[in-house]
């Protein structure tokens, strides 16, 4: 059963969102995502200062099965992509929600509110793909 | 098959060991002479040091590690790996064919380009197009030309807004590449639960800067786009082309044709419908076909006819063409093959390849339901190929569709293609092609049937697997991070430093 903390959101798309305590929002893969995707050999992150709207693919994450983007679940401006995950992708699979995160954002100010999951309802949308 | 692992050439070197008859004739110090002395080499080479029969044998025994269509069963959805028919390479290979310089005199080569110019008359009446170049060297490369030629479309017109190239989840997995290659953003638009297109999703992206949309159909999920005049029609309201990529057109050679479903420009590989050399790196054929409106922008050369006279046809002659995409004429010799073949299956022919394919595949499709595996889309008919999914047997027995796809192996049939789709779990996407029995096609349902039985029973039999094979389970995930391709001598190997011994005269 894959692993969903109830402090994150979630999107339809297995992206997971944190809130730093800058502001800032950290986004990954979710444990359900890498867990599909199976061993990550390859991953691409954002560069620092890319705009990116809501629904914007920001990271490819490719596994010796399938090459996946990654879509941001809001509009804003990269702070950073992870940098550990070019020598270490595997990161993602064996900690999807701390080392295996893929960029820090910088929500644009004013951005409609995105629909978000919570932990309950990602849980239930993963369970009716047979999760 | 053999099982034996064949080690590397190298490793059968003994010094001074050599097939002197093989030796190219020695052209002395003139060949060299005009090479600055800094790149002259000094030392010999480091080559294998092996007899004639040696390198025979290791050659030899190399290549029936293979699989290949000519001694397996190799259903590997997606790609038509049909059986080519001998003759299509002996007729290709005639000396006549083989001899000609591609810098010759039209007046010398009629006969090639007779035989070019029907090529091109048969891919559009087969495809419903109005005008095909093949010089494409690749599917990919077709693909290339064709979102090229769109693109040039929209400019010609002063339409330059136009950058958006739309792809459906069920397209053809290269089309995003291809798109993204000619500048192109890429809208993604999702399949309903049945494998249609979204329409309304299409709906709502198409506009003002769409370029085009890139379909196959039948698509990538096995199922044959059944709403693909709306599709035509949303597009072309917005003002967008319609580009048919042709990896599927197996499933309707003969039946029903790209130009009358609407769409304005194809590309074929001929190495999957029409039976040229596949696998292995090629050497491939691209052609693409338009629709009127895109024929001024094709790639050159174009074979034309004046009078009696056939003739190349090149940027004097279509000033808004895309280019060249390949020296001389494509790779005239797999074009000659495919001009065989179609001329062997002739007009009747070419249906009875997508009433086979397309029974074969739904044949396996309805005996593997029988077996206990479950369709991707039970309620839709299987085009020329049919995906089964394995989530229930990943889930149940903790064995895999890659657990699967490796024991088949053992049971001696290339694997079917696994995990793409993307879009279906644990899927298997399986296209035995027209040319396979019914004796061919129950041996594999049989062979699917042993190993789900053994994935209850004895699992580690299948996630072991494959037993049979020269390697065992091979680690992908190494094999892709690592990738080390460079044989290194070992000390017993040393550089020699000799100078090479003059050859005999």
């Amino acid at each position: 059963m894959s692993q969903v903390p109830a402090d994150l959101k979630y999107t339809k798309t297995h992206e997971w969102l944190r809130t730093l305590p800058d502001g800032t929002v950290e986004v990954g893969i979710t444990d359900h995502a890498q867990h599909a995707l199976g061993d990550l050999v390859f991953v691409e992150v954002p560069e620092a200062g890319r705009k990116l709207s809501a629904g914007d693919p920001f990271a490819v994450v490719e596994s010796v099965k399938a090459a996946s983007d990654v879509y941001s679940p809001l509009a804003g401006e990269v702070v950073i992509g992870n940098p550990a995950l070019a020598a270490e992708p595997e990161a993602i699979n064996s900690d999807a929600y701390g080392k295996g995160w893929l960029m820090r954002l910088r929500p644009a100010a004013g951005a409609p509110a995105p629909a978000l999951l919570g932990a309950a309802d990602y849980e239930k949308l993963i369970a009716e793909e047979g999760g | 098959m053999s099982t034996r692992l064949e080690k590397p050439i190298f490793e059968y070197s003994v010094p001074g060991r050599c097939a002197e008859d093989q030796w190219p004739r020695d052209p002395g110090a003139a060949a060299t002479e005009d090479l600055p002395a800094s790149l002259r080499r000094t030392g010999r080479p480091l080559l294998p040091e092996v007899s004639e029969l040696e390198t025979v044998r290791h050659f030899t025994r190399l290549s029936q590690l293979n699989f290949s269509i000519d001694t397996h069963f190799y259903p590997l959805g997606s790609c038509t790996m049909k059986y080519n028919p001998k003759a299509c390479n002996s007729l290709a290979m005639l000396p006549q064919f083989l001899a000609r310089h591609p810098l010759s005199p039209e007046s010398a080569g009629q006969g090639f380009l007779a035989c070019l110019y029907e090529l091109q008359e048969m891919l559009k009446a087969v495809t419903g197009m109005q005008a095909v170049a093949l010089s494409p060297m690749a599917g990919a490369q077709g693909e290339f030309a064709g979102v090229a030629m769109i693109r040039a479309y929209h400019r010609a017109r002063g339409d330059l807004e136009r950058n958006e190239i739309i792809v459906p989840e069920a397209a053809h997995g290269t089309n995003p590449a291809t798109a993204t290659m000619c500048g192109c953003v890429v809208r993604e638009v999702p399949v309903d639960p049945e494998g249609d297109v979204d329409l309304e999703a299409l709906k709502a992206v198409v506009g003002p800067k769409t370029a085009g949309i890139m379909l196959t159909n039948p698509s990538t999920l096995g199922v044959f786009e059944r709403r693909i005049e709306e599709v035509a029609r949303t597009v072309h309201a917005a003002g967008g082309l319609l580009y048919y990529d042709g990896a599927n057109l197996n499933a309707i050679l003969g039946k029903v044709r790209p130009g009358d479903m609407g769409f304005d420009v194809i590309h074929v590989n001929l190495h999957k419908t029409f039976s040229t050399p596949h696998g292995g790196g090629g050497p491939g054929a691209g052609p693409v076909g338009v629709s009127a409106r895109l024929a001024p922008f094709l790639p050159v050369p174009l074979v034309g006819r004046r009078g009696e006279q056939y003739v190349w046809l090149t940027e004097r002659d279509l000033p808004q063409s895309i280019g060249r995409l390949s020296g001389f004429m494509g790779n005239a010799g797999v074009l000659l093959r495919a001009y065989i073949y179609m001329r062997m299956l002739g007009r009747e022919g070419m249906g009875k390849v997508s009433e086979y394919a397309t029974l074969n595949a739904n044949y396996l499709l309805a005996r593997l339901q029988r077996a206990g595996f479950d369709a991707a889309y039970p309620n839709r008919r299987a085009t020329h190929e049919l995906i089964i999914t394995l989530k229930r047997q990943a889930k149940e027995l903790g064995v895999t569709t890659m657990d699967f796809a490796k024991r088949l192996l053992d049971h001696g049939m290339h694997a079917p293609t696994t995990y793409f789709p993307l879009l279906v779990p644990e899927c298997l996407l399986i296209e035995p092609t027209e040319t396979e029995s019914k004796a061919a096609l129950d041996a594999f349902v049989a062979a699917m049937a042993e190993i789900l039985a053994e994935a209850a029973q004895e699992p580690e039999r299948v996630t072991g697997a494959p037993h049979t094979m020269p390697v065992r389970r091979l680690d992908d995930v190494r094999a892709a991070k690592h990738l080390d391709l460079t044989w290194k001598p070992t000390a017993s190997h040393a550089t020699p430093t000799t100078p090479a011994t003059p050859a005999s005269p």
